[in-house]
Parts: C-alpha cells; sequence; structure tokens
C-alpha cells in the first residue's frame, strides 16, 4: 500500500490538475453549514469541516434523479416509449469525505447491487467515483462511529484515505483508482506510513460516547417488535423525516412521471418511511398508519432487520447527523441501548 | 445486465368491464417486439408493473396463465392517479409493463398435490391465472383434486364469469361460488361468506393437500382459522401478500415485513413464514 506525502503548499494545485480528469465534490461552506456540493472551477474543498448537515451520498443518489424521459406527443413516432435519460457518468472524485460516510455507501450498496438485479443508476455512479478521505482527528461529540462497526481512520470504501499532519496530508493510495487520482494530481512525494497507527488511536480515544449493539444478532425479532417500549419512545417524534433524509444509510425512494407540455420525465426522489403515503394500500388500508410503528419500522430496520439479512452490523455508521438534527431530541444511541438490553418477559 | 427499471412497450389490444359496477376493467396486452414475449417467462402467482408514462407505475397481478399465449392479461380496480387513467385509455393505446416480478406460487411443490384455491372480490386475478395453468390438457394430470372456493358481494362483482361457467361444467375442478347476498332469484350457487362456506366444501387435510387462499384482509382474518380448524398446517397454507411497492425489485424500501421484501421475496408466503415476521401487511 503506497502512502504519499501531499505539502499544503502543493494541494491547491494538484486539485486544479484533477479537475481536467474528474467532476469533483467536496464539502464546502454553504449559509451556516458545510455541505457537499460539486465544485466549481473556483473552489476548493474545505478541509477545515467538521461534519457536513447532509452525507454526501447525494452525489451517488442525487435527491431527485431523472430516470427516463417520454414523450406524450402521438405525432412522435417513439410516443410512450421510455428513452434514458441523460447522464454523466464520467469519473468524479469526492475530496474529504468522512470514513463514516464511505462506510454508509458500502452498506448501501448490498441494496442495489444484488444477485438479481443491479441499480444502474446507483451502481454507474458509485463506479464512476473515487472517494477520497479525510480521517476525522476531531471528532463531534454526538460521533459514536467506534462502536458502529466504523471509525475515525475507518478505510472501508475509500480509494484513498488522507491524514492531516499540519502543513501536510499523508495519503494512503487503498485501490488502484486511488493511485490514478494521486498521480493525476501530481502528487508523488513519498510519504510515512507510519503515521497512521498511532494518529488512529489517538482520534479512536477521543470518542466516547459509545453504544451497546452485541446482543442484537441474537434477539428474536418480533419480541423486539412487540417490546413495550415504542410507543414512548416515538413519543415526541413528529415523523418529520429529517432524520432519513441526513442519513447516510437510508436509500428508500420513490417513483414518480413529471410533465411538462407533451414530454415528460420519470424521476426517483428519496422518500422517507417517517411519513404514512410510503405504506398506504391502492385499498386505503395501511399496515403503517401510526406514528410509532413508522417510527419502530426505521429502527427495526437499522438495528435489527439489516442486522438480520446481512450479517454485517448495524445499517448506522454512528455518524450522529440524527443525533443532531432531531427537532424533538430523538437519539438512535438511546434507542440502540434499550433495543440491545431489552429481554423479553416470557 | 439489462437496466430492471425498462419496461418492455406494449400495445393495449382489448378493454373489457369486468364487473357491474365498473370499478374492475380486464386489459389485454400485446408486445410491440414479439421477441420479449419471450423474455417475459411468467409464473402463476407473479406480478408486474403497468407503467403508463406520464401517470406512473402501478403492481399488478398477472391474471393471464403462461400457458396462454400471444397476450397478457391484467385486471385492474379503479382507486389511484395510475388506475383511474388506465381505466380511461383505449385499445390501441402504447403503453410498458416491467416484469415479470416477484415469486409466484411454489409450482414444484404443488405438482401431485390436491389443491384448495379460496379467493375473495378482486384478488382472484393471479387464482385465475393458477386454474387456467392447472386446467390445461397438458397439466392437469399433474395435480391432484382442484377445488376453489370464489365470493365476491354480488353476482355482478365476480370476475371471468364465461369462465366460472365452463369450469363449474367441468369434473376435474369442483366450483363453489358464494356472493354476500343476493335478491336474484335465478342466482342457483351459494350465498353466504367465504369462511363458512370454505368449512363445509375444503377437501380433507393432509400431507398432500395445499390451500392457497388470496382476498381481502377481512376474508383472510375469518379463513385462516377455518383452515386451523380442518387440520391445515401453516406450511401448507399459501398467502399471496399486496403491499404498496414501487420498484418492484426490492430496492425502494417500503414493501417489507421484517427482513422480507413482498416484491422481492413474496408476494408468495407460506403462513408458516409469515408467522415469522411482524404482520405489517
Amino acid at each position: 500500500m503506497k502512502v504519499i506525502k501531499i505539502d499544503k503548499n502543493i494541494w491547491a494545485g494538484g486539485i486544479d490538475s484533477l479537475r481536467s480528469g474528474y467532476r469533483l465534490f467536496g464539502p464546502v461552506m454553504q449559509g451556516d453549514a458545510h455541505e457537499y456540493k460539486e465544485l466549481t472551477s473556483d473552489e476548493t474543498p474545505d478541509m477545515a469541516y467538521t461534519n457536513t448537515r447532509l452525507s454526501p451520498k447525494s452525489v451517488v443518489f442525487p435527491q431527485s434523479e431523472p430516470m427516463f424521459t417520454y414523450s406524450l406527443d402521438e405525432n412522435n413516432p417513439e410516443h410512450h416509449i421510455l428513452k434514458d435519460a441523460p447522464k454523466d457518468y464520467s469519473p468524479r472524485a469526492v475530496i474529504g469525505m468522512r470514513p463514516c460516510d464511505a462506510k454508509a455507501l458500502s452498506l448501501v450498496r448490498m441494496n442495489f447491487d444484488t444477485e438479481e438485479y443491479r441499480d444502474p443508476f446507483w451502481m454507474n455512479s458509485y463506479d464512476a467515483t473515487t472517494f477520497v478521505g479525510l480521517a476525522c482527528d476531531s471528532p463531534c461529540e454526538t460521533c459514536f462511529c467506534t462502536s458502529a462497526g466504523c471509525g475515525p481512520y475507518h478505510e472501508e470504501g475509500f480509494d484513498v484515505l488522507l491524514s492531516d499532519c499540519g502543513d501536510a496530508y499523508e495519503a494512503k493510495a487503498l485501490t488502484e483508482k486511488g493511485e490514478k487520482l494521486l498521480a493525476a494530481a501530481g502528487w508523488t512525494a513519498e510519504g510515512d506510513a507510519s503515521v497512521f497507527e498511532p494518529k488512529k488511536a489517538e482520534a479512536e480515544a477521543k470518542i466516547v460516547c459509545k453504544v451497546e449493539s452485541s446482543n442484537l444478532r441474537g434477539k428474536n425479532s418480533l419480541d423486539l417488535y412487540d417490546a413495550p417500549f415504542w410507543k414512548e419512545l416515538s413519543f415526541a417524534c413528529i415523523n418529520c423525516g429529517t432524520c432519513t433524509y441526513a442519513c447516510p444509510t437510508c436509500w428508500c425512494f420513490d417513483i414518480q412521471d413529471e410533465n411538462k407540455g407533451t414530454e415528460g420525465v420519470r424521476m426517483r426522489n428519496w422518500d422517507s418511511c417517517m411519513t404514512s403515503l410510503f405504506t398506504l394500500h391502492g385499498s386505503g388500508h395501511n399496515p403503517r398508519d401510526q406514528k410509532h410503528q413508522r417510527f419502530r419500522q426505521r429502527f427495526m430496520h437499522k438495528l435489527k432487520y439489516f442486522v438480520d439479512k446481512y450479517d454485517k452490523g448495524l445499517m448506522c455508521v454512528g455518524c450522529g447527523r440524527c443525533v443532531q438534527q432531531c427537532p424533538a431530541n430523538i437519539d438512535i444511541r438511546t434507542i440502540c441501548n434499550k433495543m440491545n438490553g431489552y429481554e423479553a418477559a416470557s | 445486465m439489462q437496466n430492471p427499471y425498462v419496461p418492455y412497450p406494449v400495445r393495449i389490444d382489448a378493454i373489457d368491464v369486468a364487473t357491474e359496477d365498473k370499478s374492475l376493467k380486464t386489459f389485454r396486452f400485446s408486445f410491440l417486439d414479439p421477441e420479449d414475449e419471450k423474455k417475459f417467462n411468467y409464473q402463476a402467482g407473479q406480478f408486474a408493473e403497468l407503467s403508463v408514462p406520464g401517470q406512473g407505475e402501478i403492481p399488478i397481478g398477472i391474471a393471464s396463465s403462461p400457458t396462454e399465449k400471444g397476450f397478457l392479461m391484467f385486471t385492474v380496480f379503479k382507486t389511484g392517479k395510475v388506475t383511474n387513467w388506465l381505466h380511461e385509455m383505449q385499445p390501441g393505446d402504447i403503453m410498458g409493463i416491467r416484469g415479470p416480478l416477484g415469486k409466484g406460487y411454489p409450482w414444484d411443490t404443488l405438482v401431485g398435490k390436491n389443491i384448495l384455491i379460496v379467493g375473495g372480490g378482486f384478488a382472484f386475478t393471479t387464482l385465475r391465472s393458477s386454474i387456467k395453468m392447472i386446467l390445461e390438457p397438458e397439466n392437469r394430470s399433474k395435480f391432484g383434486t382442484l377445488d376453489v372456493v370464489y365470493g365476491a358481494r354480488t353476482p355482478g362483482m365476480l370476475l371471468y364469469t364465461d369462465e366460472l361457467t365452463a369450469w363449474e361444467k367441468r369434473d376435474d375442478i369442483h366450483m363453489h361460488i358464494t356472493v354476500d347476498g343476493t335478491d336474484d332469484p335465478a342466482w342457483n350457487y351459494h350465498t353466504g361468506f367465504v369462511p363458512a362456506l370454505t368449512e363445509k366444501v375444503a377437501p380433507a387435510a393432509s400431507d398432500d393437500t395445499y390451500a392457497i387462499v388470496c382476498g381481502p384482509p377481512v376474508m383472510i382474518k375469518f379463513t385462516l382459522p377455518v383452515l386451523e380448524k380442518l387440520g391445515y398446517s401453516h406450511d401448507h397454507i399459501i398467502m399471496s401478500l399486496e403491499n404498496r411497492m414501487k420498484c418492484g425489485i426490492g430496492m425502494c424500501g417500503r414493501c417489507n415485513i421484517g427482513t422480507e421484501r413482498v416484491c422481492m421475496d413474496g408476494p408468495v408466503f407460506t403462513l408458516a413464514e409469515i408467522n415469522l415476521t411482524p404482520s405489517e401487511f
């Protein structure tokens, strides 16, 4: 594994060199918070950020994305036939992504890349992207990644991992894609691989917040489902869906046709299990018409159904966004601990 | 790999009003490219997304039998945006069909077995597909006895009445048709609800007898205890679920009951399988 040292005085120049071969995405200040966006030619990623309000999942899975176009004009010989929407799957790179967000994409990939079907929109975007991570030396107080199968120096899902060493970055190339990007930026100086382990240990030690999840796999799913605490835990929830949009591992979507005159686009849009429309049947029947049912679905999916289905741990990477942003102060850490410790009355 | 969101282009060949209240219509489609029909290789019990560009997509059980060639048939209840639009469409109109999707009834298991089909209302569509398939001369001998309990609110709400009449006359299928009530003096079948009739006419439970149950929640609610009382074991009771869906291929995240996705792992489940899930359907 190659380690490259990038002096900060050649950082901006390297980013500029990348622009000709990659569409670049990175964290920039937008109003009062950092967000990931596609960088304009005069923008560089702001590497001093702690975390963004929304995760960079939108680079791979846009909030709203055209799937197909069609014509409703019957004079058009191909009317009512879906055509591929124009797409740009040229190489792109996310610069300065946090380890939790990269791990999240690896988890979400299991949903979109299956034996039976491969979601071409998600996969083409993912495959076109080189993920350049920035290790977290100063985690937020809501971070609990180390007990959610992740960590401030976690490498899963990255092509390159950067560690900020003051006046330089040490860059660990983790894949061929990553080596290619470092070369394209003109960053070639040999680095020092030995900085990673001690910095990793130091960063991990700063994450004091933990969740307990070791018992979840062994719990009976129906016992947890029927546990008496769901109504109480969901009492404050206003089903706003903020947690689902902010969450890097939430992937649910809706498909809608949008028409303008005789032309139209079939779109896919982020959706949320927090709304009752999400599961409303054509008959009017709704299996999750009550708030606590939707709340339970979200946490059972992340902390139990996913755990059981894939045996790859939680569908949560401990980024803490939902904890920070929930207007009702609902805290996934409390819920995870409660589920983990629950013993059904026999 | 082919983009699984792309429907096959189809043309509407025929539209028939299926019930007296006109809330259900039966659509026959043919593929614009005949090669697509070969790719659309389905089993009774599967569903497909009817895709109307400009309106959206809806998951509907396939009512034609895989043994019927040259067309696909769906019977659609008028209820939402897409189905309201569909009911106004005309023969000759172009749209799309995406599928086949989900798992059909477990035909490998059902071969050689006696089959009891219990259906209610407009859930009879995939059951019609199944009956039609079993009754084909090349298939009939592969199965044991075939009993069908089918109920609707009124005689005019029964689907596929011409076929029901024809099946009535055969001796290799036992039809038990009922309506909730009618003042038609010419009605000479049963009246009353499906569960009560099932209790009277169902074949004896055995290792070699399976029940396929498909209908509205209230019918299922009262039919399952009847089958249990008759001795049908939970892995011999087969059901088809109908959760709200969008993608139909296990990705959009809304049709799950616990770890099971109704679109991919179902829509057909045994009661034994459903008992392991939170029954969110």
